[in-house]
């Protein structure tokens, strides 16, 4: 058994605008472990980066309110309530994070290789050397060529793919417990995307990290989660193992998300599925299942009250009205009623 | 190549170069030689990773950027001899949609207005007239009435795309370069732009440039696809066939990299690995310009660059060992 | 906070007959706004109005104005009026500022010289923000033999030693309102130029100016409606924070005798006659300064205000 490195329990974050609160995350909870690789699914606003920088501690402090009911234990710590101080210790040792655009998250003035360093620098009690020697290691690690001259070459010399790679050995020089990861290839071609997503599955074997991994793109995670956390309007809908997930949703939305990415086998111009409108505002969240203004499954029942989790097996649950034996299933897969797989 | 004689060739770029000077002897070859044809009513889809020079082919096309040399001819006349007032008609004919949902609409002009600029600058209708219109181009772009007094930042991204297509429509156009469309947009909202294209196609008889980087998405739009790469067209054909048999090294390496959203799937799938990253486009090497990343690489490669040749009926590659097989 | 604890008991609730139909997205639309429609610059009044600085600064303008305008009406006293038995008074009920060596009302030659002060800092901004604005767009815009030629007569204006030009402009002209105008705003657009043209050239390279392109605009109306517009938050940034430079230099010019010629009078020409008497009588120089302290930096809290408020990256 591998141990438990974060659990998170009901997390909610607020943000104040001017329109009124915004309750980006409402009521989140989930556990990482040693090794495991967990993929925060859902589409743009639905709290998947709200999250993550909650666990960073990253959230804005001027306008943002974690509820009071909000734990985040990592390695049996509580992290809510952690002065700068003692978040900024563990920003870089413990967890670390890197981002989608990998230009405007490393320092344009200051030597890649020095960049790495830093890192390190500021977390143990090295010589300037000897860091510089764990930053050459590291770029090596993360598959760079000449790591040597690259260590001296400004970011600006590097390209997309490369800059990235630069960025997770930032993020890794220090031996990070997590890394988080949030939309890594987003901005990526595919070829390169391919080859960052390989490298961080390696290095999490290799350096037996629990990686977090935020993306909007169920694609991008099938090669890589190990479990896969569906998230809509600040909840999560859906959370199961990735074979779970992909093989027998039991989601309406994350049907969805399945359907609506083409396959190279799918006809020419057929109509693909596709979900209409866009995510609620979470300004004033719905009533009901915060889904049911987009799904076609929809009852009376859904808009009124929002359905707790139905639990399907050991590691999946959903949260769906459909489950209730008295619901409507016409139309829809047997998978998504038919239990274990 | 091989005339089509039942369909009507709308756009036939002829090889087409675009440079553009960054220092003293440096040129960036954006574009470089590149031929192919629309045919009316149909899609063309162009692949390639950032940089291969897509975006700059399809601005070119659309008459954004001057030539360097070469002809787009658009129903025959080539679109950069135009004189001023042809050109201004030439704009009601053909169109664009950008990538970028943030910077494509004047964040100071009401949704109204961005939809009926065009209208306007064509004097096509006035007052209460224009007013309908504009209703219902965000009608068909499923959004309402309301909307049209809004500004563009209280629209999500898929809602800012969705208005950029109604903008592009309001002249009613019969050719629309769109260029990558959905790469900014959630997976989710990509299928509901690309099913407004679909139909919107399929009712008004429109003709697409589809550019993009995501395979999947350009397979199932369009009727041809082109692949390019470093500013040169290495692979051409019907997207079926591309997709039943790529034949060129890159084109075979960019399609097994396309992620699969089924593990099983994804596991047993054999990616073909390419080295490296895309070399810089500014004063290219000679030969063949996949060359420095292929494993199939020889002398030849490098010092002569590969033509575009039919290698089977309606199938275009540019690659020497590919011709050598098919004994061209 | 109720949405955020919602772990509902099946049993608790209270089902409906209906509740198990299935009605899918029928009648309710997933398009809509929610939050209330809010223009560009509502917004940027809304964030303007909620910097404390920003309003005061915005609070004290207005009551200076207000002063400047109907201040003598309540004093009742006429700013040229002349009379020795009452020279260089401390301030009393009658003569709320004092008076000056001549005998003349202070507090009613300050308002009045600050009208033609103020009058002065907006016109030059005037002109420094038609001239400035037009041809940093046309410059930024147009590019190439255009943008040269523009930016080398910047280089050529921003060169010349502006206090021979004024001096040497008051004596062709003669020392006028006009004179100092002219003088002072021919100089000044240059900064105004280069600034609008960088912001054009940034804003040319974004896809809307395209699309524009693309559908026929010309480039008066690519430069009217597409770039200008988007400009503009800058350039009112400038022109707030441009009127007490001009301020400031017209006093200068005053005090060292360029300004405006008697009997008119501003705030500078005020401070210049009253600090022969500096020694012993500090208020008549006192009350002229702090009101040109005073509208220095309401301006420059408003300017401050307007940046922020202005400012894409602090949106919420």
């Amino acid at each position: 058994m591998s141990e438990q490195l974060l659990n998170i329990e009901h997390l909610s974050v607020s943000f104040k605008t001017y329109a009124g609160t915004m309750h980006a995350v409402r009521d989140v909870s989930f556990t990482l472990d040693e090794g495991e690789t967990l993929a925060i699914v859902g589409e743009s606003g639905c709290g998947k980066t709200v999250t993550s920088k909650s666990i960073m501690g990253l959230l804005p402090k001027q306008n943002s309110i974690i509820s009071p009911e909000s734990k985040i234990t990592f390695m049996g710590r509580q992290m809510i309530g952690l002065s700068e101080k003692e978040m900024a210790e563990v920003r870089g040792r413990d967890i670390s994070m890197i981002f989608q655009d990998p230009m405007t998250s490393l320092n344009p003035t200051m030597k890649v290789g020095e960049q790495i360093a830093e890192s390190i620098l500021i977390h143990h009690k090295v010589s300037k050397d000897e860091a510089m020697k764990k930053a050459l290691e590291m770029l090596e690690l993360v598959r760079i060529p000449n790591a040597k001259q690259r260590m001296k070459q400004y970011p600006f010399e590097f390209s997309g793919g490369m800059r990235q790679r630069a960025m997770i050995a930032v993020a890794l020089v220090c031996k990070p417990k997590i890394l988080i990861a949030d939309e890594p290839t987003t901005a990526l071609d595919v070829t390169i995307q391919a080859q960052i997503m390989e490298l961080i599955g390696e290095l999490k074997k290799e350096l037996n990290m629990g990686v977090i991994l935020v993306t909007h793109d169920l694609g991008v995670v099938a090669s890589v989660a190990d479990s896969i956390q569906v998230m809509y309007a600040g909840k999560v809908v859906e959370y199961g193992k990735s074979r779970e997930v992909f093989y027998s949703p039991k989601h309406p939305y994350t049907l969805a998300l399945l359907k609506s990415v083409p396959r190279l086998s799918t006809e020419n111009k057929d109509v693909l599925y596709s979900l209409k409108g866009t995510p609620p505002d979470l300004i004033v969240p719905p009533d009901g299942c915060p889904f049911a203004a987009r799904c076609e499954y929809g009852m009376n029942l859904c808009r009124r009250v929002n359905p707790q989790y139905t639990v399907f097996s050991e590691t999946q649950k959903a949260s769906c009205w459909l489950h209730d034996e008295r619901a409507d299933r016409s139309g829809l897969p047997e998978s998504m009623f038919g239990g274990n797989i | 190549m091989a005339e089509n004689k039942e369909k009507q060739v709308l756009i036939e770029v002829k090889n087409l170069k675009k440079y553009f000077k960054v220092g003293k002897n440096k040129t960036l070859k954006a574009v470089d030689d590149v031929s192919f044809k629309i045919y009316k009513g149909e899609t063309l889809g162009i692949v390639g990773e950032s940089g291969c020079g897509k975006t700059t082919c399809g601005k070119t096309v659309m008459g954004l950027y001057p030539a360097t040399s070469g002809q787009v001819l658009f129903n025959g006349v080539d679109i950069h001899s135009l004189s001023k007032s042809e050109k201004k008609d030439f704009t009601k004919k053909a169109q664009i949609i950008f990538q970028d949902p943030y910077s494509s609409l004047n964040p100071r002009m009401t949704v109204g207005d961005i939809i009926g600029e065009g209208i306007d600058i064509h004097h096509i209708c006035k007052g209460e007239e224009r007013e309908k219109r504009i209703f219902e181009l965000l009608q068909i772009v499923g959004l309402n009435k309301e909307h049209a007094s809004r500004f563009p930042h209280e629209f999500s991204g898929g809602q800012r795309q969705r208005i950029g297509i109604a903008r592009a429509l309001a002249i009613e156009p019969e050719f629309i370069v769109c260029d990558e469309p959905i790469s900014a947009l959630d997976v989710s909202i990509q299928a509901q732009v690309v099913n407004l294209l679909i139909e919107l196609q399929k009712k008004k008889g429109l003709t697409y440039m589809f550019i993009a980087h995501d395979l999947s998405m350009v397979k199932h739009i369009s009727d041809r696809v082109s692949v390019m790469y470093l500013g040169s067209m290495v692979e051409y054909t019907t997207s079926n066939e591309l997709y039943k048999e790529p034949l060129h090294p890159y084109t075979k390496a960019l399609m097994s990299s396309i992620p699969i959203p089924d593990p099983d799937e994804e596991a047993e799938k054999k990616r073909i690995p390419i080295e490296g990253e895309i070399p810089s486009p500014i004063n290219p090497k000679p030969g063949c310009k996949f060359a420095s990343r292929c494993k199939y690489a020889t002398d030849r490669c490098r010092s002569e660059q590969p033509q575009l040749l039919e290698v089977i009926p309606d199938h275009y590659v540019a690659c020497h060992k590919i011709a050598s097989e098919y004994n061209l | 906070m109720e949405n955020t604890n919602n772990i509902i008991q099946k049993d608790a609730i209270e089902f409906m007959p209906d509740d198990f139909e299935r009605i899918g997205t029928k009648g309710i639309s997933a398009e809509k706004l929610s939050k209330p429609s809010l223009t560009y610059w509502a917004d940027v009044w809304r964030r303007f109005r909620s910097n404390k600085m920003a309003l005061a600064g915005l609070i004290i303008l207005i009551l200076i104005v207000f002063t400047l305008y109907v201040g003598p009406l309540l004093s009742g006293q006429d700013y040229q009026y002349i009379n020795y038995e009452i020279a260089d008074q401390l301030p009393s009920a009658q003569h709320w500022f004092g008076t000056d060596e001549m005998g003349r009302d202070i507090f009613t030659r300050v308002c009045y010289g600050g009208r033609i002060s103020i009058l002065i800092g907006l016109c030059c901004t005037l002109v420094m923000f038609v001239i400035g604005s037009l041809l940093g767009a046309l410059a930024g815009f147009k590019g190439g033999f255009v943008d040269d030629i523009i930016m080398r007569i910047c280089e050529f204006i921003g060169n010349l030693p502006y206090l021979v030009i004024v001096i040497i402009l008051s004596l062709v002209l003669g020392r006028s309102m006009f004179s100092l105008v002219l003088a002072m705003s021919l100089t000044s657009w240059v900064g105004t130029t280069r600034m609008v043209r960088g912001q054009i050239l940034q804003i040319k390279e974004q896809d809307f100016v395209q699309a524009a392109t693309a559908l026929g605009a010309n480039t008066n109306r690519i430069i009217l409606k597409h770039l200008l517009p988007n400009t503009l938050g800058i350039i009112m940034v400038d022109i707030t924070m441009s009127v007490p430079g001009f301020i400031f230099s017209e006093s200068f010019l005053s005090y060292v005798g360029l300004g405006v010629r008697p009997p008119e009078t501003s705030w500078g020409a005020i401070a210049s006659s009253a600090q022969q008497n500096l020694m012993f009588y500090p208020h008549e120089l006192f009350f002229p300064c702090l009101m040109i302290v005073l509208t220095v930096m309401a301006f420059h809290f408003i300017g401050d205000g307007l940046s922020d408020a202005l400012d894409p990256k602090l949106r919420d």
